[in-house]
């Protein structure tokens, strides 16, 4: 038995992993096509906005005719799985790379090695720290996106004394901290103002958020204005208001501009959330390579990929476009 | 299909065949090679030294840790807490050195003696309650994330003094730029190869392996040996918490969170039998190869990285049933 059973199976385990990667090839490049080849390194493969924005770098690829490879990290956070992309897309000849960090610190080295050798580096959505660790940015301001509904939450609130929960991403990636700052800026106060009486991490997750509601709605009952970080931590939180009954009475505001977020403004559970372009990002910066790879100049500095206010109650003096608006141009 | 072609060779040769099937790294050797060689037709950059170099640059790290889990695996345990003993040793390493102002020769001892605490106490859980290395691991996993991330406030440490990253560094040999790190990865895997194939300590591995009560009888002393086991695996995890920093160029708290069943990929598909007793560190060495070169490879032809993740699935279901259905035949 042992003598047959081993050398059988290492042929199928070979043929299986040959005709695995013949399956998946279809997906990626030829290598012998002589066209530019760009690469993508999103944060993970799962999230649905790391998936449209891939969907965006497919299409301009297409019209642009350069070859796209994609990688990303296994899991939010996962800086070597994205440095050992990086290396690989190197290797592999791109003429430029667009990347999301899961670490705007600790992906710098390995931007710089890539650039060092030729690569034009695109950072898509999160920029680097520092940000001219990159040579150009393709991203939501998320400063102004938190403001948008800061501002909106503030009209909204008039009259009554607002008890905000901030429903947040992590400790120190920059993006929650920026949206976090900007919606209290929109909203008039300090980052740590006292009116906020509850601020809890959520890490983007529905689960999560829901807990974080929770616990906020223990630790202050009274709470009538919930930051969320984005659309899935906000309907954790609705979940939760709902369970109390108290879902009509407490305003919801969020950042992201999903298509199941979206619908929720338009359902009424989420008063108003700011939209963001993944696509667009992700057209741009393959267009911005391809540009760059027919002997064209390098893209640089920050190039803002735009971001909306969307909600179906608009408050006077603050501009929105309705659902209808955010549906047709959401992603996920 | 060219796959074939190496065992028909073989088959008209039975000594050769026999010979090489007596070996237990063989079945994962020959998927490595046939591997490469569809890598080198699929695409132009992967047979290159650099390219190689690069490999190797890439695996170093797990392969390290692998090291280590290969240790106890033989043991008939198994280490999920490696990645993250590793990641409490790199943020320890430079934060003390960046932050605290150590000198990092000292910076980095102490990191690796905080790795080899962490072997300690579980090898002592495994042993002196008993409970299973599965649950201990488990528990220590949690601890040493949680503590990396409490000591470390969530800030990645940046300016690492050279010292600390002089094992990231290369030097050029023919037209390859080799990483020093690689090179202690690779003495690591010939160091523990010697250590267990040819000292009493790596014998009684194996002998506790294959049976913890007939090892007693014969007189090893189990409950030391398995803690100098956990212990030295700890010291190894300290060593791959340095060529981390090293490579990466920063202490990263994030760093290490799917190490532990990376490694245990790379053990199992090296061949080594996840019940004990069975299993060589080149088996590893060889495992550890396979995933880097399919990442390396899938990535270089332009395939996307969930294939990567489907192809390693199937490779490990595989291997484990080598071992299986050669347990069955042995028996």
């Amino acid at each position: 038995m042992l003598p047959r059973t081993r050398p059988v199976l290492a042929v199928a385990i070979a043929c299986l992993a040959l005709s695995t990667t013949a399956c998946g090839s279809g997906s990626g490049g030829d290598s012998s096509s002589g066209k530019a080849k760009v690469g993508l390194i999103t944060k993970t493969d799962t999230n649905p906005y790391f998936v449209k924005m891939r969907q965006g770098a497919e299409q301009a690829a297409k019209s642009a005719h350069v070859d796209l490879s994609t990688a990303a990290g296994k899991f939010d956070g996962d800086n070597a799985g994205q440095v050992t992309a990086l290396e690989n897309m190197v290797a592999s000849g791109v003429k430029g790379v667009l990347i999301t960090p899961n670490d705007s610190k600790a992906i710098v080295p390995a931007i710089a090695k890539a650039r060092a050798k030729g690569v034009l580096v695109i950072a898509l959505d999160t920029p680097p720290e520092p940000e001219n660790a990159a040579d150009a940015l393709f991203a939501t301001d998320n400063v102004k996106a938190g403001e948008l509904i800061g501002a909106y939450a503030k009209t909204a609130m008039t009259g009554k004394t607002a008890k905000i929960a901030t429903l947040d991403l992590a400790p120190g990636i920059s993006v929650g901290v920026q949206r976090h700052d900007g919606f209290a800026k929109g909203f008039g106060i300090g980052s740590t103002d006292p009116s906020i009486v509850c601020s809890q991490d959520t890490g983007g997750d529905q689960a999560k958020g829901q807990t974080a509601m929770e616990n906020c709605l223990q630790k202050a009952p009274d709470i009538n204005l919930v930051y969320a970080i984005n659309e899935p931590a906000a309907l954790g939180a609705y979940t939760a208001l709902k369970a109390k009954g108290r879902e009509k009475d407490v305003m919801i505001v969020a950042i992201d501009g999903g298509c199941t977020g979206v619908q929720a403004v338009k359902d009424g559970k989420i008063a108003a959330t700011s939209q963001q372009y993944p696509l667009k990002m992700a057209s741009d910066g393959v267009k911005a390579i391809a540009q760059y790879a027919k002997g064209g100049k390098k893209a640089s500095g920050y190039t803002d990929t735009g971001v909306q206010l969307i909600t179906d109650k608009p408050q006077t003096g603050v501009e929105a476009k309705d659902t209808g608006f955010g549906l047709k141009n959401c992603w996920g | 299909m060219t796959a074939p072609a190496p065992f028909t060779a073989g088959a008209a040769n039975p000594f050769v065949l026999r010979r090489l099937l007596t070996t237990p790294v063989a079945g994962p050797l020959v998927a490595l090679v046939l591997a490469s060689v569809f890598f080198a037709i699929g695409t132009d950059q992967f047979l290159s030294g650099g390219n190689f170099s690069l490999i190797l640059q890439q695996v170093m790290v797990v392969g390290t840790l692998a090291i280590g889990q290969t240790l106890i695996i033989l043991t008939a345990g198994i280490d999920l807490s490696c990645g993250a003993v590793m990641a409490f040793g790199s943020i320890l390493m430079a934060r003390l050195a960046v932050h605290q102002g150590w000198p990092p020769l000292v910076a980095v001892l102490v990191g690796l003696l905080a790795c080899g605490v962490f072997g300690l106490a579980n090898g002592l859980l495994v042993r002196a309650v008993p409970l299973p290395p599965f649950i201990v691991t488990l528990g220590m996993l949690n601890v040493a994330f949680a503590l990396t991330h409490i000591y470390s406030e969530e800030q990645t440490v940046t300016g690492l003094p050279g010292p600390l990253t002089a094992l990231g560094r290369t030097f050029p040999l023919g037209n390859t730029d080799i990483t020093y790190g690689s090179l202690v990865t690779v003495a690591l895997f010939l160091g523990f190869a010697y250590a267990l194939g040819s000292t009493a300590w790596g014998r009684h591995v194996y002998a506790l392996g294959n049976s913890s009560e007939s090892a007693r009888l014969t007189g090893i002393r189990v409950n030391r040996l398995t803690v100098s086991v956990y212990v030295v695996a700890g010291l190894v995890y300290g060593i791959a918490a340095l060529l981390l920093v090293s490579r990466t160029g920063v202490g990263d708290p994030q760093a290490g969170q799917t190490d532990n069943l990376d490694s245990i990929t790379a053990v199992v598909l090296g061949g080594t039998s996840l019940f004990g007793g069975r299993g060589t560190v080149l088996g590893t060495f060889v495992g550890v190869l396979i995933v880097g070169v399919f990442r390396n490879g899938l990535q270089l032809m332009g395939v996307s990285s969930v294939y990567q993740t489907l192809v390693t699935g199937v490779l490990v279901i595989l291997a484990v049933t080598v071992d299986q259905l050669s347990r069955k035949g042995t028996r």
